[in-house]
């Protein structure tokens, strides 16, 4: 077990050190006054954690939605629809992320909500697509024999469905995840905050010091996340 | 057993309906084949006994029960099923798998164990070994073999089997086909098996139904239906040579008290008698046994001049093949053919010998059926 954790935490605690050893020095060696007054701690922890609630709230709506809806198109009264909610999935991901960002803009407004509807919306279609991509692909004579022996269709699906398209989904998950992380820094267009106010900020106030810190801290999130996500796709697929 | 009354199941969309007023009786502890050319509604009619099918309109009574106004989940829990591509659960061990229907039945964790090992080792799986492997690490054959003890394991009065040996060598298929001839007899299940193959229905079946366009066109023992076929299509569907049909129908154990049996040589057994028994022998060939019985090899006449020695041992050869005495007389005729020998080598499940076998004890056998 605690081998195990040690193997999970090792690389994130690592690449954590790292940027926290970036943010120390650039707090402590501000290159000008500019800097010093918007760079500390206070602020970087702010968009830092305005960051990973943009990503949390909207990635656990997003697999819940997701997980869910998609489950509910792979019945089979509903397996047409499901292919046609595919299909517009598919088109929808073409989509930019700036862009998604922009149209809620209009209509719901500046914010933190707006940003993490968005982000919820845009991250849901590849959970969606994978868990209904996953589970009708589950070969059918499994599905007849599961059906033969007597199991019931919850138990069917609780059994024997969802296990066998769990990589499927995982990494619908993960796809979900780096979309994510990438159009989160976005969020700050819309006022949503994050890291990314770090980056525009740095940008307007021409202080290459702060965009880095912010470059980093977002890359560096985006590397743990993918990082655990994929630790935990592999966990429990033992059988392929 | 297994009661159907015109039964007619019609697919929506179709104009003609997959199975066409179908009434048949199964007996209880029978094997019935259901067989036909593919399209002829043979695994529909399987399908509506599970209700996988729903029938359109008839009747369907298992041991007397309306079928129809069962719970299907509880009627199915009763009924073995393999289907021919096996469907095994990917993600589940093979122990897991077999476990299936005692998990949807809830029994205790130590009869499920007992009941899944004990299983495994009758279709000739040791649990030690396999329990714990998933099945993407099993050959086609082990996997029939997972799929049948699935289907047994909870004791299912009835069993529904489509094709369940259709996916392997001919060699592993016969060899399947044995081992469950050899289980049923002991298990003596109601089961209704679906093939396309008229050799396999000969072998397996107590009964065979021959089906075309969803009807049934015949239903009646295998001997019967070689020796008298309904029509035109069942007759070109046991083919011309049903004498050589028959030595299906016929095991060896039938025919092994009849036959000439010449006595095995002992494998300390010196020359001399060695030389007497060959020239009494008709295959002019001696079996070479061990203490316990146990098939060694076999001298020829040749054997005696080619090589030197004093005892059995020295002149022996290995055997290529045998059969056991559960086989059938086709089974032994091709292994003569494979071995290009005039005859084969009976042994018991324990390798020990039982006799010889002849091409002509089969040809004696086809002139007396015929």
């Amino acid at each position: 077990m605690l081998q195990t954790l040690r193997e999970w935490l090792a690389v994130p605690l690592v690449l954590a050190a790292a940027g926290a050893a970036i943010v120390v020095y650039s707090v402590n060696n501000p290159t000008d006054r500019l800097v010093a007054s918007y760079l500390t701690y206070g602020k970087v922890m702010d968009s830092l954690s305005e960051h990973l609630w943009l990503m949390l709230v909207s990635m656990i709506g997003a697999t819940v939605v997701g997980v869910l809806v998609g489950i509910m198109l792979s019945r089979p009264g509903l397996f047409y629809i499901g292919k046609g909610v595919e299909a517009i999935v598919n088109v929808g991901q073409t989509v930019p992320s700036l862009a998604v960002l922009a149209l809620f803009l209009s209509v719901l407004g500046l914010g933190f909500r707006t940003a993490v509807f968005a982000l919820f919306l845009y991250s849901i279609l590849p959970i969606l697509r994978n868990t209904f991509a996953g589970i009708v692909n589950v070969d059918s004579s499994i599905i007849e024999s599961a059906r033969g022996m007597g199991m019931s269709p919850f138990r069917i699906l609780t059994r024997i469905e969802l296990p066998i398209a769990y990589p499927i989904i995982a990494s619908g998950i993960r796809t979900a995840v780096v979309i994510n992380v990438g159009a989160a820094t976005l969020a700050t267009f819309i006022g949503g905050g994050g890291i990314g106010d770090l980056i525009v900020t740095g940008l307007s106030l021409q202080r290459e010091m702060i965009i880095l810190n912010g470059a980093v801290l977002a890359a560096i999130t985006a590397i743990i996340l993918d990082y655990l996500v994929a630790r935990f796709e592999s966990y429990l697929v033992r059988w392929s | 057993m297994i009661k159907l009354e015109n039964v007619t199941k019609k697919f929506p969309g179709m104009k003609v309906p997959a199975v066409k007023d179908l009434s048949m009786d199964i007996k209880k502890g029978d094997i019935c084949v259901l067989v036909g050319p593919s399209g002829c509604g043979k695994t529909t009619t399987m399908k509506m006994i599970n209700r996988i099918h729903e029938p359109t309109s008839g009747k369907i009574y298992i041991d007397g029960q309306d079928a129809l106004k069962m719970d299907p989940i509880k009627l199915r829990l009763d009924i073995g099923y393999v289907i021919q591509e096996i469907g095994l659960f990917p993600h589940y061990t093979i122990e897991q798998n077999v476990a299936t229907v005692p998990r949807e039945k809830k029994w205790s964790r130590e009869k499920t164990k007992q009941r899944v090992d004990d299983f495994l080792k009758l279709v000739g799986l040791d649990p030690e070994i396999y329990a714990n492997r998933y099945p993407s690490a099993l050959s086609g054959g082990q996997r029939q073999r997972v799929g049948v003890a699935r289907a047994m394991v909870s004791d299912p009065p009835i069993m529904l089997m489509d094709e369940p040996f259709g996916a392997v060598d001919p060699i592993t298929r016969a060899r399947l086909q044995n081992e469950f001839l050899r289980i049923q007899e002991r298990i003596s299940k109601t089961i209704v098996f679906v093939t396309h193959d008229i050799d396999e229905a000969i072998k397996m079946g107590d009964t065979i139904a021959v089906m075309r366009n969803g009807e049934l066109i015949q239903h009646d023992t295998p001997s019967d239906l070689l020796s008298a076929p309904a029509d035109e299509f069942v007759s070109s569907l046991v083919g011309r040579n049903r004498s050589i049909k028959r030595l299906h129908l016929i095991r060896i154990r039938e025919i092994l008290d009849d036959v000439d049996r010449a006595k095995p040589a002992a494998i300390d057994l010196p020359l001399q008698e060695i030389e007497k028994r060959i020239e009494e022998s008709s295959i002019r060939s001696v079996m070479v046994v061990d203490r316990d019985n146990k098939l060694k090899g076999v001298i020829g006449i040749g054997d005696l001049k080619k090589k030197a020695g004093e005892v059995a041992s020295d002149y022996m050869n290995d055997l290529p093949d045998s059969v056991t005495s559960d086989a059938t007389l086709n089974d032994a005729l091709s292994v003569m053919l494979e071995c290009g020998e005039g005859y084969v080598a009976v042994v018991n499940e324990e390798d020990q010998y039982q006799g010889t076998i002849t091409l002509g004890d089969l040809l004696n056998v086809v002139k007396e059926e015929g």
